[in-house]
């Protein structure tokens, strides 16, 4: 099913079937909706902050049922978008008969220069087909206004009703048969099973594999890297696979991280709290767990959390497969312990680091503390200056175990080893925590750089550490 | 029904939500070329060999742009000619050398990369302290003096001080973009997404050498400009137009955002240097204020607006001695441009941050001393600004009062005192903050406007005027000043795309006088028309021309009503003129540069708010709890418009008194020229509780239909977050709370250090 299959290479936009053709693989579904005369979606910035290319897909959940999803066009390859629809603004109303999140915006005076309108439209039509009831606000972090103050937006987006079971909008969440099924046009690959991808990246030359994209497209749009093969992840139900089973929840490398705040909710407390600092919802839609891992970047934030609940990752080539824990992954400034033609296919977390309630413990007076803190210019959609995340636990108010993890601290996401071994043992008190702050403040070196100084991050990495005991048992103890 | 007054939707709302409002670079033509630039790498450095040929050889270059194409004057300054369209002088990094000019984005881009040019290298001036150090500035120092603040600083407190306000990229969704071809009499047409068509006309105009009327500029709609497209739109279309003359093709130039935010000037970057004197009280005896902006490499509209900053830097307070001094700096960045406020937010965050600090040397409250030392209508002498105005109608005291109870002011305070007193480490803080901001260009013969308007026999109405679109909602009031003024529907009014060719010689959008100078523009157009039209009805209805009403699409008299449309044409039979121009210019300001004497302002806008803020004291971050807002409108021409002006402006000030950091490194080189690195602020940065108001009854005789203009004020109600801030920063104790601006996370931790230093030294010293 990997043939050049031209024909197949379709999807559909604004209800109409369009085709790659032989157009460059490279392009950006941006590129080609505005190249197709539809200039409503915007380019704000081509790297996914503004908002302003969002476009609603629908695409199937991880039962198979269509689903929109806002994503920002300008990080999404064309490619992906074959065998799923597209919608922009111009496509679900028009000036004589708007959509009702058209009406609702335009009567609120959600738009002044209406640059970034389209985009905030689409968010907003995506959420409210979402399956639950109230609107989420977190659906428009990652659309930028630089006029309203967004005020009439968020009032517009309160006020509106849920879609009627006769929109045709709606309908198409039943009738729509959109599928992410294989395909290979040029040099973008879609295969649908594993061996056939691990075959694609160790034949294919200079082949690259891509997940979600949000990483990888950029280094297209705004460092102009043309990529000879592309093999999409996005296809492949072994790494769409979430389950719990031996002790451990296991996730999917390609899951896209929506789908863990939807699916997980509630089950992992650090990462549900993770979600509302990472990135944006139209990023979260396309991005990866495998992806963020993959690009090993010292200041990606999943990487620091699953450090401290002491995640294993399940690497997987044709010569096979090894689980190796997430500590040993990072080498140095980007560099992992990935061999060419292998690739992440399951994240491993051990279920009793999730933190959330588990009798068993309970009854051995064992107690649990976590907790992550995102530090940036910005509260929302920012990337860290500092990221932390903690895992302790404690029997009879010793500690027995820590997990200090820390990213924007030195060229890895890494564990403060030498601060957790002086808690260990110790009791959960002022002293143990003055000490444990003062090797903590010698434990890394950071770096200065646009976000913010070494000296700024080397006073607040110590104090993560008293912000954690202010906040469990430290304020009155 | 009434148009004015009423709360309508913009005007291009239905297109803007459905995609199908266009924009400059949304405009296709067959066989468009695009441009990139080959960029300097140095931020001061000479170009000795500029070799263009490798570029030439990449499928799809057309040609490449050099010095050596313009065939007129190679200038693209606003005020003085000082900006050299392209040069060999590198006068800041990442400036362009040349333009390579291709069919596609990827041709011409590769091209570029492949232009690799030589340089001398020189040592650039960065940052202002360097430039004052180096002596390098734009311009001779400006100057107003009011009483003898030298002589009373000797005689009373005084503090001393110095703060860096720092600038703010105008981040407009949409980037620079103009779009050039030769129409079919071999004259240029230009489309721009610009804030001043005339000067954009003028510029592309010498550049190619050519007299105006050969060139016509057209201003569909912006998206967004906030100033930065008041004079940096000129030099895009300018190059679009050089390059479709030398191509004879049209040519596209659109930059990307990494590019706009690399080449484009920024809000103005300024220290303040001071002495305050005061009383006991905290009542100001007297000022002495230097400052300094960076103006980046041209002058641009610098001079103007340091002049803003210096008119300014009283708010809303009458300081009976000051001295202020303004100095342009000459530095190796790029030149700093127009951005909301023109300068004046600058002017006021000196004096809000300095009575902070008076007060809290003199132990009290720092919204009692601000208060204390509002300008006073009722005395004789405390209602006159530093540089000679009357203020007429001093508002503040009515807003702040109404403010401070709708918001509960002092009820909050109680219970943010026992919040920081009972949280180890989350602290809160409140402040509020007046405005008070002068209404019209600082130069004085911009303060004029055009319109036409223009009856078709079926009656339907083109108006043309002279300001531009760019999200304000100006031409939704214009409309709405039309239908009132003609008396029909807003359904027949349409306001056309400005255009150079319809009304000449404009001045800027800017200086929040669109609708001021323009809506009266055409309200006088539609006055002369209306008058012809009342002798057409008065003679069908047979009673007196000063008897004819129109309204609601009808002449009326008494119980008698006509349709518009059937006077009109009986009007086009008759051989009435059905078209008019209208004109305004604002009477009575005036102001002598050297003196530092004048009435430059016709009047002022006014305003208030309170905002509340939580710090956590451990990691610098923190969040805005709550704002309230009064603005002062005047009599809102569109509510639901100044609404949007209001708040738009004060999340836009918020974000450049927090999070928006510019950082340049050593080398000249900004590193945050990507929303990666520049953070604007998002839906989630809003106050979860934002009471804003329009302040009722408040007609302004001087303005068109009694409104007040309202683009830029509201920017500097966020003032009040950073004053809260500081009040959470203050809860550590310490006397004076020196917070940079912006107050990103780092320089609030900053902050609360120093403070917490400064407390233990005067405990230690008990
Ligand atoms: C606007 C914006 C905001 C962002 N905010 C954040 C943030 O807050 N926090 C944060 O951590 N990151 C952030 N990112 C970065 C990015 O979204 C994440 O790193 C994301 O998880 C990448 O996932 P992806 O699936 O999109 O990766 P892709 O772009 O598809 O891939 C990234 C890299 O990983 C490799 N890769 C992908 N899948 C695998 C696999 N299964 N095995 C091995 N290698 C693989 C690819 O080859 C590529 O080298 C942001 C990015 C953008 C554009
Ligand atoms: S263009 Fe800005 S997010 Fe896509
Ligand atoms: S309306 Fe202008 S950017 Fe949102």
């Amino acid at each position: 099913m990997t043939g050049q299959d031209q024909t197949a290479a379709n999807f559909s936009l604004n209800g109409i079937s369009v085709s790659l053709g032989a157009l460059d693989h490279n392009t950006t579904l941006l590129n080609f909706i505005r190249a197709s005369g539809l200039t409503g979606t915007k380019e704000g910035c081509s790297e996914g902050d503004c908002g302003a290319c969002t476009v609603a897909v629908l695409t199937p959940d991880a039962s198979g049922k269509p689903k929109y999803q806002a994503v920002n066009a300008c990080l999404m390859l064309a490619g992906m978008a074959v065998g799923l629809e597209v919608w922009t603004s111009e496509g679900i109303g028009q000036p004589e008969a708007l959509h009702a999140v058209q009406a609702a915006m335009s009567s609120a005076g959600g738009s002044q220069c209406g640059y970034c309108t389209p985009g905030f439209v689409m968010s907003m039509f995506s959420e409210t087909y979402a399956d639950h009831l109230e609107f989420d606000e977190a659906a428009l972090v990652g659309n930028l206004c630089r006029c309203t103050g967004y005020r009439p937006i968020r009032e517009a987006a309160h006020a509106l009703p849920k879609p009627k079971a006769n929109d045709p909008f709606f309908e198409r969440l039943n009738t729509s048969s959109v599928s992410k099924s294989a395909f290979s046009v040029n040099g973008f690959h879609r295969p649908d099973h594993l061996p056939e991808a691990l075959r694609l990246l160790e034949t294919l030359p200079n082949a690259r594999m891509i997940a979600g994209g949000t990483d990888m497209a950029l280094e297209i749009t705004t460092a102009f890297k043309r990529f000879e093969n592309l093999i999409s992840l996005e296809g492949i139900p072994e790494l769409l696979e979430i389950r719990e089973v031996e002790g451990f929840l296991e996730i999917g490398a390609g899951v896209s991280l929506s789908r863990l705040e939807t699916e997980l909710r509630g089950r992992v407390p650090l990462l549900d709290e993770l979600w509302t600092w990472f990135a944006s919802r139209q990023i979260r839609n396309r991005a990866t767990l495998g992806g963020n891992l993959g690009t090993a970047s010292p200041i990606g934030d999943a990487p620091v959390v699953l450090l401290a609940l002491e995640a294993q990752l399940v690497l997987s080539s044709i010569q096979g497969e090894r689980t190796v824990p997430l500590s040993d992954y990072f080498l140095g400034y980007r560099k992992t312990l990935l061999r060419t033609f292998e690739l992440i296919k399951t994240i491993r977390i051990p279920i009793e680091n999730l933190g959330t309630i588990n009798p068993a413990h309970e009854l051995a007076s064992k107690q649990y503390l976590q907790a992550m803190y995102k530090i940036a210019k910005r509260g929302h959609d920012d990337i860290s200056t500092v990221m932390a995340a903690f895992h302790l636990e404690m029997e009879n108010n010793l500690v027995t175990k820590a997990r200090l993890a820390f990213g924007g601290v030195a060229a890895i996401p890494i564990r403060a080893l030498e601060t957790e071994k002086t808690l260990i043992g110790q009791v959960w008190n002022r002293v143990a925590i003055d000490k444990a702050k003062k090797v903590l403040a010698l434990e890394f070196k950071p770096i200065s750089d646009a976000r913010a100084s070494a000296s700024y991050r080397a006073r607040i990495i110590p104090n993560l550490l008293e912000k954690f005991w202010l906040e469990n048992t430290g304020v009155n103890a | 029904m009434k148009a004015v007054g009423m709360g309508v939707a913009h005007e291009s709302a239905k297109l803007h939500v459905t995609g199908t409002a266009k924009y400059t670079g949304d405009l296709d033509m067959l066989d468009v070329l695009v441009a990139y630039p080959v960029q300097a790498i140095h931020a001061r450095a000479r170009v000795l060999k500029l070799d263009i040929a490798a570029a030439l050889e990449v499928a799809g270059v057309v040609t490449v742009i050099v010095e050596s194409d313009i065939p007129g004057e190679n200038n693209t300054g606003a005020v003085k000619h000082d900006e050299p369209l392209l040069s060999s002088d590198v006068m800041y990094h990442g400036q362009a050398l040349a333009w390579v000019i291709a069919e596609t984005d990827d041709a011409a881009r590769a091209g570029a990369a492949r232009i690799k040019p030589q340089y001398e290298i020189l040592e650039p001036i960065l940052g202002i302290q360097n430039a004052i150090n180096a002596h390098s500035y734009h311009t001779e120092p400006l100057r107003i003096l009011r009483g003898n603040p030298d002589t009373i600083l000797e005689k009373t407190t005084t503090l001393e001080g110095e703060i860096l306000v720092g600038g703010q990229d105008h981040f407009y969704l949409e980037t620079q973009a103009s779009l050039a071809f030769l129409d079919e009499d071999g004259c240029m047409v230009v489309h721009s997404s610009t804030q001043h068509p005339s000067e954009t006309q003028a510029v592309v105009a010498h550049v190619l050498g050519w007299a105006r009327h050969k060139v016509s500029v057209q201003a569909l709609r912006m998206g967004g400009g906030f100033g930065g497209k008041e004079s940096q739109a000129n030099p895009y279309a300018a190059l679009a137009a050089l390059a479709a003359l030398k191509t004879r093709r049209p040519v596209r130039v659109r930059l990307t955002r990494h590019i706009d935010m690399q080449l484009t000037g920024k809000r103005h970057p300024m220290l303040g240097k001071y002495r305050v004197g005061f009383d006991v009280t905290g009542k100001l005896e007297a000022l002495h204020l230097e400052i300094y902006a960076d103006g980046g490499w041209s002058l641009d509209l610098s001079e103007a607006i340091v002049s803003r900053a210096m008119f300014h830097c009283d708010n809303a307070y009458f300081i009976p001695n000051l001295m202020v001094k303004g100095f342009v700096c000459k530095t190796n960045v790029t030149s700093h441009t127009a951005f909301r406020g023109f300068g004046g937010p600058q002017g006021m965050v000196l004096i809000e941050d300095i009575l902070d600090r008076v007060a809290r040397a003199v132990k009290k409250r720092p919204e009692v001393v601000r208060e204390l030392n509002f300008y006073n209508e009722n005395s004789l002498d405390q209602h006159t600004t530093h540089y000679g105005q009357t203020i007429s109608d001093v508002r503040i005291g009515n807003i702040w009062n109404t403010l401070k109870t709708s918001s509960d002011f002092e009820n909050r305070q109680l219970e943010i005192e026992n919040f920081n007193a009972s949280h180890p480490f989350l602290k809160r803080g409140m402040a509020i903050t007046p405005v008070k901001f002068g209404i019209s260009f600082t130069t004085t013969f911009l303060n004029q406007a055009g319109a036409l308007v223009l009856i078709y026999s079926d009656g339907s109405v083109q108006v043309n005027h002279g300001g531009t679109e760019m999200g304000q909602g100006l031409h939704t009031k214009i409309a709405q000043i039309a239908a009132q003024t003609l008396g029909v529907n807003l359904e027949r009014i349409r306001v056309m795309p400005t255009r150079t060719d319809k009304v000449p010689n404009t001045s800027a959008t800017a200086a929040s006088s669109g609708t001021d100078l323009n809506g009266a523009a055409v309200k006088n157009a539609c006055e002369i028309l209306r008058e012809r039209l009342e002798h057409v009805a008065a003679e069908m209805l047979k009673c007196p021309s000063d008897e004819v009403r129109f309204e609601n699409g009808f002449a009326v008299h008494l119980k008698q009503k006509l349709e518009f449309e059937k006077v009109v044409m009986k009007a086009y039979l008759e051989r009435v003129s059905l078209f008019s121009t209208g004109f305004f210019r604002t009477p009575e300001i005036h102001y002598d540069k050297v003196a530092g004497r004048g009435e430059p302002f016709r009047y002022f806008a006014w305003g208030a708010s309170v905002s509340e803020v939580e710090i956590d004291s451990l990691t610098g971050m923190w969040h805005l709890r709550r704002s309230d807002i009064l603005h002062d409108c005047g009599d809102s021409i569109n509510p639901l418009v100044d609404r949007g002006q209001v708040e738009g402006g004060f999340v836009q000030g918020m974000g450049w008194l927090t999070m928006e950091e510019l950082v340049w490194d050593d080398t000249g080189k900004l590193r945050t020229f990507a929303p990666s690195t520049y953070k604007i602020p998002t839906l989630a940065d809003i106050p979860l509780e934002f009471h804003v108001s329009l302040l009722p009854r408040a007609t302004e005789e001087k303005a068109v239909f009694g409104s007040k203009a309202v683009g830029e004020p509201p920017l500097m109600l966020a003032i009040s977050v950073r004053e809260a801030l500081k009040d959470a920063i203050s809860s550590f104790g310490g006397l004076e709370v020196k917070l940079a601006a912006p107050s990103t996370p780092e320089a609030i931790l900053d902050a609360i250090e120093i403070v917490k230093d400064a407390a233990r030294e005067i405990v230690m010293s008990l």
